[in-house]
């Protein structure tokens, strides 16, 4: 089993049977290198290792989507899946969005369009759209309501989501 | 979540030697189930071998028709693939009924099958449950029991298996193909999940160390006279209370063929050659569909809170054999009810 797949087991540094693994990840477009314990989720990985605290952390349980990132430039919640189970992917979070200073337009136009108010969801929000849009699968209101279903606003927000969604869709 | 030990599989007879070797271990694919319970703590494995790696997510056309699924082909991908939308279009539409976007990215196709109950006591730790502790009780008999079984339950668990993808595979009988210790079989569909009898631990007829690597559908596709009608409490990203897939052969206005399946109502997608018999041979009208709807709800029970779902599955069946009738199957976006 001492192949190149197998995880990298390192002892922990106390003298409990703790499993440490290397990971490799592309986190907006940058090359991070983790040690990890195996339960550690995507999400937690982002924002307690790597400081990316852009992408939230609502229930914990694929229920609301505000921990939605790209994996691979598909919306996944970062929240279920394990950081371990992704080495070698390419993650997107709100913060790699925006190119040279200049906003992703569905950033621009979620702002354009008020598609917000207290904004926890927002990130998640994104994240969903930029994979929507990219994907070119919903074209209609209701195809865009219903791929975006996955993200819950508790503030209620979402006819200004939609019409940003469908704004930037034009402009892309 | 507990701690747990983590390896990866490099082919599936590794997968499946490394189960053996633990009899605590579990496999993980896309883990929007697994990880979900653990952190609940209703799961807790000692291992998880993933197996999300392995070469299993191709969706091939086999020698003599019928389409061939790797288990690892995320629940997306099957649903929007162009031959299962052109071919199977029942499939495509029970799978972009449930969950949502971000979660059928992450789902497989073999985890959709192996997906645990949503009933509310099973993932309450501080309960009861038959499933969840063996001889422990059910806390849903007597209580909040909204989104339980009316068929096929036992005294000891109404629990309701919670797939959309499940019951569009049921009716249109495909084949669930697994590797074990002792080899490869072939499941029918009907057959991989269980009743719960006395045994309500057990979902599947998946045997110990057995591994998920395909699913077969066959040539007979339903292509036109088909639907997937599922009824929840909002409109999208919910389990259903009813579901029910409905698939029609129709010459002359005459029913050849008839598949209809039930999602919400049971421990594991419903099936009824005996509904299905009443069909065949019969003009494609209401009163017809209402016979059907009767003959699978000739021995429903309800439990009080979901009493109702008698009369829902039975207004849901006579609303979907209808829609699959006239051709005009239910939009998965477009909620109303044509």
């Amino acid at each position: 089993m001492a192949d190149s797949n197998t995880p990298v087991a390192k002892a922990s540094p106390r003298s409990s049977p703790m499993q440490q693994i290397s990971v490799a990840l592309t986190v907006n477009g940058v090359r991070r290198e983790l040690e990890i314990a195996p339960w550690t989720t995507l999400l937690d990985a982002l924002r307690e290792r790597l400081g990316l605290t852009g992408t939230k952390k609502g229930c914990d349980h694929g229920q609301c989507g505000a921990c939605t990132v790209l994996l691979d430039g598909r919306p996944i919640n970062s929240c279920l899946a394990l950081a371990v189970m992704q080495d070698g992917s390419d993650v997107t979070t709100v913060e790699g969005l925006a190119r040279d200073g200049t906003l992703h337009p569905v950033q621009q136009a979620f702002i354009d369009h008020d598609a917000f108010q207290c904004g926890y969801c927002t990130p998640g929000q994104i994240c969903s759209a930029v994979g929507l849009i990219s994907d070119g699968r919903a074209r209609t209101r209701a195809e865009i309501r219903e791929a975006m279903s996955g993200n819950i606003c508790r503030c209620g927000a979402y006819p200004n989501i939609i019409a940003a969604i469908e704004e930037a869709m034009k402009a892309t | 979540m507990n701690s747990f030990q983590y390896s990866r599989a490099q082919d599936v007879a590794d997968a499946v030697r490394q189960s053996a070797a633990d009899g605590s271990a579990k496999f993980i694919a896309g883990g929007t189930n697994l990880v979900d319970l653990m952190k609940y703590e209703v799961e807790r494995p000692a291992r998880l071998i993933d197996i999300s790696h392995l070469p299993l997510r191709a969706i091939e056309e086999p020698p003599g028709g019928g389409l061939r699924v790797g288990a690892l082909v995320p629940n997306s991908d099957l649903a929007w693939h162009p031959q299962v939308k052109e071919r199977y279009p029942l499939l495509s539409s029970a799978i972009l009924a449930g969950a949502s976007t971000q979660l059928r990215n992450m789902a497989s196709t073999g985890g959709n099958l192996l997906q645990r109950t949503r009933c509310l006591y099973f993932y309450d730790v501080a309960t009861p449950c038959n499933k969840r502790k063996p001889g422990s009780g059910c806390a849903a008999v007597g209580g909040i029991n909204r989104i339980n079984a009316i068929l096929g339950t036992s005294d000891v668990c109404i629990a309701t298996h919670p797939s959309d993808m499940c019951v569009a595979l049921a009716a249109l009988d495909a084949t669930v193909h697994v590797v074990g210790p002792e080899g490869e079989r072939a499941i029918a569909m009907t057959d991989f999940h269980r009743l719960p009898g006395d045994t309500p631990e057990r979902d599947t007829n998946l045997g110990a160390n057995e591994i998920v690597t395909a699913i077969a559908l066959p040539a007979r596709s339903f292509r036109t006279h088909y639907t997937y009608l599922k009824i929840r409490d909002r409109l999208s990203y919910a389990f259903a209370l009813v579901a029910v897939a409905a698939a029609l052969e129709i010459e002359g206005g005459i029913i050849r063929e008839a598949r209809l399946a039930l999602g919400g109502v049971a421990h594991k997608p419903w099936r009824d050659p005996e509904a299905e018999a009443v069909l065949v041979g019969q003009s494609a009208e209401r009163n017809t569909f209402a016979k059907a709807a009767s003959v699978v709800l000739r021995d429903a029970k309800g439990f009080g809170h979901n009493d109702f779902k008698i009369d829902l599955a039975r207004r849901t069946i006579i609303r979907a054999l209808d829609q699959a009738a006239q051709g005009t199957p239910q939009s998965q976006s477009d909620k109303r009810i044509a």
